[in-house]
């Protein structure tokens, strides 16, 4: 249900991790919660983050919801597709609807993220 | 139903079962913070409390030829306002709850936002705030967030009483502050140009400044934008009629007190915010916001439209702890804007300007009154240097029935004899010339 070789929070946000760099999304389930995005507001290129800290915010017409940061690292590219296509995230939320890429700077953090399984796990008991 | 709905027979009863005195819901508070005493007067008949107000308000001064100015304004208000404002559909405080199911309220909000658009020449604003003091506290906290910077530069010839908002409002904020020294009764651009560097988010600045000067901000919007950072300007509705607009003048906000757009001078208000920025910013902008759509019938409808930021979906990351308005008063500058009509606005501002300046040449030509700038760039507020302490002069004059002007040592330092003196296009020539003989013989 939830690709493999992705790492996943309890709030629902994903990074894939290619050496340093990890790329950072929102899952399915999230997507399907909020509805039909209309609004992203992208982290800036070049701020650091903490793992757990609000990254982004992710707005439908009901709600607007931080999205936190799934590794600890550097901003080096925001997807900025998002600025007009929110609805990205909807369609392909691990493919084109990517968020943000992160420069991974403490890598033991990465303990604390869950594989596909535990995460389907997860979501099963909510 | 009152207040407090139940009766001390069910309070004594609920707190027996609970096993509590009264005193001990308190026990959280200090003692020292509890007081048993109010030290409130004894009740009255309603005869009394009549007799008894009607003698405090006797008190006051209301029949005063006002030439006071200071932020708060005194325009001609058309009595068709009240008749407007006054119906029932439209007479409530607040945009109201279901606010889709007002139709009326939700288009008249649209429009007094699109008014004050055209006015202020900016793309999107709000459906109003508190008042231009907390206007302007907004358009920094925006600026703040859109940039994601700490630094604030605003020039001391902006509103002291919004300096003094902006100051108590930031005091427990990681926010810097750079006040800048206007010189000439302009904004310091040398100051200005020094301390802007990549920390700062906006500069802040007024038209006409508090003095009554006018100016052209645009190179200063220049210098902010080439840094990052937003030019916010605050405006005086009425002179927009003749003034260069700070849309014009490539400013991100705009922010004002809109009291002249039909509201009465009453001490503590109701008064009017009004805010206005670019449209890349309008996700950054607090409060409400009445969009225009189509329902599902394809008809016009009007709805409160980016809720998302707001208090109630956002809790404490919302864009503003001001979760209300003025819609009344929203609605009144919205029937003065369009009763007065562009050309009335435009007229309205020139007798002002005019007058002004008429009053200027018969004041400054009293011996021992001098004009304290050197500049003549002003709209209908200008300051004298009188040769003696500006607040006993303006005591003096309350006495012949005139409030003569606002004492700038209240705010400004080595300006004891300085006098901000107000002409709007209510003041007649007659009026000027009795206020001038006036003033000479108060010296």
């Amino acid at each position: 249900m939830f690709p493999e070789g992705l790492l996943y929070t309890k709030e629902h946000e994903w990074a894939k991790v290619e050496g340093k760099t990890a790329t950072i999304g929102i899952s399915d389930y999230a997507q399907e919660q909020l509805g039909e995005l209309v609004y992203v507001e992208l982290p800036k290129v070049g701020s650091k983050f903490i793992q757990g800290k609000e990254l982004a915010i992710v707005e439908s017409s009901k709600a607007a919801s931080d999205v936190y940061a799934p590794v600890t690292g550097k901003v080096t590219q925001a997807n900025s597709q998002l600025e007009s296509k929110p609805e990205l995230i909807n369609q392909d939320c691990y493919g084109a609807g990517w968020i943000c890429k992160v420069d991974v700077t403490d890598e033991t953090a990465l303990k604390n993220l869950m594989d596909s399984k535990q995460y389907e796990e997860y979501v099963k008991g909510l | 139903m009152p207040f407090i709905s139940n009766t001390p027979a069910q309070q004594k009863q609920m707190l027996a079962e609970i096993g509590l005195s009264m005193e001990d819901l308190f026990a959280d508070i200090p003692r020292e913070l509890l007081t048993g005493d109010f030290n409130l007067p004894d009740q009255m008949t309603e005869q009394k409390v009549r007799e008894h107000l009607a003698a405090l308000a006797g008190k006051n001064h209301i029949d005063l030829t006002l030439f006071l100015g200071g932020g708060f304004y005194d325009h001609f208000i058309p009595a068709a306002i009240y008749s407007v404002i006054s119906r029932g559909e439209f007479y409530t405080a607040y945009t109201p709850y279901q606010p889709e199911l007002s139709q009326g309220t939700l288009q008249a909000v649209y429009e007094y936002q699109s008014a004050i658009c055209r006015l202020t020449d900016m793309e999107a604003a709000n459906a109003s705030l508190y008042d231009g003091g907390t206007a302007m506290y907004e358009a920094m906290m925006m600026a703040l967030r859109i940039t994601g910077r700490n630094k604030i530069i605003i020039d001391d010839s902006v509103n002291p009483i919004y300096r003094v908002m902006i100051h108590s409002y930031t005091r427990n904020l990681s926010i810097e502050l750079d006040e800048t020294h206007c010189i000439d009764g302009h904004a310091n651009r040398e100051q200005i140009l020094k301390a802007l560097d990549e920390k700062s988010a906006a500069v802040i600045l007024q038209n006409p400044n508090f003095f009554g000067c006018i100016d052209d901000f645009s190179d200063i919007a220049e210098a902010a934008h080439k840094n990052g950072a937003l030019l916010i300007v605050s405006c005086y509705p009425i002179s927009l009629g003749i003034l260069k607009t700070p849309g014009a003048m490539d400013a991100d906000i705009v922010t004002g007190e809109g009291q002249s757009l039909g509201m009465p001078m009453s001490f503590g208000g109701p008064y009017l915010g009004f805010m206005s920025s670019r449209m890349k910013y309008v996700r950054k902008m607090p409060g409400r916001i009445v969009g225009r759509t189509k329902d599902r019938d394809g008809k016009r409808a009007f709805v409160l439209t980016l809720q998302a930021r707001e208090q109630h979906i956002r809790r404490d990351k919302a864009t503003s702890n001001i979760c209300s308005n003025e819609a009344l008063c929203a609605l009144t500058a919205l029937v003065y804007l369009l009763l007065m009509g562009k050309e009335g606005l435009v007229e309205t501002a020139q007798l002002c300007a005019g007058k002004a300046n008429y009053a200027y040449e018969r004041l400054t030509a009293i011996p021992g009154v001098r004009p304290h700038f050197k500049t003549k760039w002003f709209f209908n507020e200008f300051v004298l240097d009188l040769p003696c302490e500006a607040a006993d002069v303006v005591a003096r004059l309350i006495e012949k029935g005139y409030a003569a002007g606002f004492p700038l040592n209240r705010y400004y330092e080595g300006m004891e004899n300085s006098l901000l003196v107000c002409v709007t296009e209510k003041r007649t020539k007659q009026q000027i010339g009795m206020f001038a003989e006036a003033l000479e013989s108060a010296l």
